[in-house]
């Protein structure tokens, strides 16, 4: 365990870096740098589990996210590029007022958001969360397990068929 | 103890979609035809199980209701559904799309709004949702060899996710505010604390992610254009099952979770039911193409609902309940009718449906009266449903709110005859044939038709069981 003092300066350290990354991802004009920026906010990201003392979800979120899924971008942004790499992921002429807009949504959200009184769970964490992980997804979320299995395969079938094109049974 | 066996229908649905998914694999090509009445069949024996065990009810795990307004809405997908895979038949055939995968993501789609429309959590909630939108997102990119529906298909799933992301954003908040994700939970501790800005927050977030479902202006931009790319039968279901299993689910959290903030959301539900009722309605004067008139029109009936919540009353329920079910009827017709022109002249446009009355009376007549009732018309049940909103409203004293929704629908009888001008009084191109309707899509044209009219003339059985559905559901 961490002291509190340690522990809130590793997460604003985290927090500034997943911001950070996370805004390189979108005002990036090469979609590569973008896509290994996603990767560093996701790895912030198992950063700040950690200091939830949800180890194995931080293991989970390495493994897939970083590992996996930014992986397959890469791969796609690879296998499909066309033109001139430097120049792949640009701004459309609208960004002043998307700008002007998300910064106002974000100065209100902020305001609300710092005015709630957070209610703070407090106690100790479990020892063994990956049998908690267990116990929740076969016993109290067994519905929206199973749900989000057939989800998966949905979306697995629709992404061959559309990946595999036209004429193919001819 | 877990008491598995209430959530019977649920788990048929899931066991026969993916054993569609199978059958695919077993059938030999040239007999996958038969895939499709495998599906309707099966369909109208689920929507029979549904209706015998109307009253079913229970909880699974402290967060997936059982109860008869969620078996009301089960009946209303399945009934939806199963006119569905009727109208597909011939169409899936024509258009060269995979049988059994279009049937089973069918079904699945089906199964995304039970579970959307049951939960009394918001993790379900979520994960019914993203499975209907997923797997409609690539029906309608199912076409694949016509570019139309590829584009609708990428603008669903871009604008999709956006959506999804914002209802994420909102569920988040007000499980941070209120500390958890069942429903009924919720409402408990709205009600004991009261309400921080930061569930204000996050209402404002989940009311965009349902307006955006059920295509409330302004979030209504995706509609037209996925509306007329996607495969005619799938926007028929698409306008009809999805919005009324995303306004369940909008009753279940709102009503639920949070009456009391009603006085602040029913505010927001009355600017956007005006701004859906002027420009679905208005937008849709100038359409030339019968998918993108019917998806305007769509709008506009989703404005009509909105009413129902407006009025934040039992008999405002039960109206939306009922004029969605008669809605799945008129909406599903008119979309029986286009499928059954576009199978014989592969067209969507409304100038083609010129002399229609004269090559197909049936194709006509159908369209004429689904329309009509959409209008609110008044033999059709159209009129019925329409005067319940309108009923709810009024007793809330939103008067001028009424009398808006009554000449905004006068607006809506003139684009709707346009339709039946042309093919009544317009005369057949040069050389065309009277068009053959396979016999069992006639079939569900002529119940659907029949229906249309029954609950017009006799709607006592169906108000009350609607009404009284409502009653057990939500009690001021």
């Amino acid at each position: 365990m961490l002291s509190t003092s340690t522990s809130t300066l590793v997460f604003w350290f985290l927090t500034i870096l997943i911001v950070a990354s996370a805004l390189a991802v979108v005002l990036l004009r090469n979609i590569v740098h973008s896509a290994l920026f996603l990767i560093l906010t996701f790895v912030g990201i198992a950063g700040i589990y950690i200091l939830l003392n949800a180890e194995f979800l931080a293991a989970v979120q390495i493994l897939v996210y970083a590992g996996a899924i930014a992986i397959l971008v890469v791969f796609a942004v690879m296998l499909t590029r066309r033109g001139d790499i430097s120049e792949s992921n640009l701004f459309n002429k609208n960004y002043l007022a998307a700008g002007v807009l998300c910064l106002a949504l974000f100065i209100l959200n902020t305001f609300l958001i710092g005015q709630t009184f957070w209610t703070i769970k407090s106690g100790e964490p479990p020892l063994n969360n990956v049998g908690a992980i267990a116990d929740a997804f076969l016993g109290r979320y067994v519905l929206p397990f199973e749900v989000a299995a057939v989800l998966l395969l949905v979306a697995m079938v629709g992404a061959i068929l559309l990946a595999r094109g036209v004429n193919q049974d001819q | 103890m877990v008491n598995v066996q209430i959530l019977i229908i649920e788990i048929l649905m899931a066991v026969f979609g993916l054993g569609i998914l199978c059958m695919g694999l077993l059938v030999p090509r040239d007999s996958r035809r038969g895939i499709g009445y495998v599906t309707a069949v099966g369909l109208a024996v689920l929507l029979i199980l549904a209706f015998v065990m109307r009253d079913a009810s229970g909880v699974f795990l402290n967060s997936y209701i059982i109860d008869p307004f969620g078996n009301y809405f089960k009946i209303l997908f399945l009934a939806a559904a199963l006119l569905t895979a009727v109208c597909s038949f011939e169409y899936v055939e024509k258009t060269g799309m995979n049988q059994s995968e279009y049937y089973s993501l069918l079904v699945l789609a089906t199964l995304g709004m039970m579970i959307l429309s049951s939960s009394g959590e918001l993790i379900s909630l979520y994960l019914g949702l993203e499975l209907m939108t997923i797997t409609f997102i690539i029906l309608t990119g199912f076409h694949l060899d016509n570019s139309k529906s590829a584009e609708a298909g990428i603008k669903y799933l871009l604008l999709g996710a956006l959506s999804s992301a914002i209802f994420l954003y909102g569920l988040s908040l007000v499980y941070g505010a209120t500390g958890s994700t069942v429903i009924k939970q919720i409402g408990f501790v709205v009600a004991t604390n009261g309400a921080s800005p930061a569930l204000v927050l996050g209402t404002i977030f989940l009311l965009a992610g349902f307006a955006f479902k059920v295509t409330v202006v302004p979030f209504h931009m995706w509609s037209p254009d996925v509306y007329e790319g996607a495969p005619t039968p799938v926007t028929g279901f698409l306008s009809v099952a999805s919005k009324a299993a995303s306004i369940a689910a909008l009753f279940r959290v709102f009503f639920v979770a949070l009456p009391s903030l009603n006085s602040f959301w029913v505010q927001l539900f009355i600017v956007l039911a005006v701004l859906t009722m002027v420009l679905g309605n208005l937008v849709a004067i100038p359409q030339t193409n019968i998918k993108r008139l019917l998806a305007y029109s769509s709008i506009s009936q989703a404005g009509y609902l909105l009413l129902g919540i407006v009025s934040f009353s039992v008999l405002g329920v039960g109206a939306v309940m009922y004029y969605s079910m008669l809605y799945v009827f008129g909406n599903m017709g008119a979309f029986m009718a286009a499928t059954a022109f576009y199978n014989s002249d592969s067209s969507d446009e409304i100038e083609d449906y010129s002399g229609l009355a004269q090559r197909s009376p049936l194709i006509a007549a159908v369209m004429l009266f689904s329309l009509l009732s959409l209008a609110g018309i008044p033999p059709m049940a159209g009129f019925i449903g329409k005067f319940y909103l309108f009923m709810s409203i009024i007793s809330r004293g939103y008067i001028w709110l009424a009398i808006l929704g009554i000449l905004l629908s006068m607006v809506s009888v003139y684009y709707y005859l346009m339709v039946a001008k042309s093919m009544y009084l317009g005369a057949p191109p040069e050389g065309s044939k009277t068009i053959r309707v396979n016999s069992s899509l006639q079939i569900a044209m002529v119940v659907s038709l029949l229906i249309l009219f029954v609950l017009g003339i006799y709607p006592t059985p169906l108000t009350n069981y609607a009404m009284n559905t409502a009653v057990t559901f939500f009690m001021p």
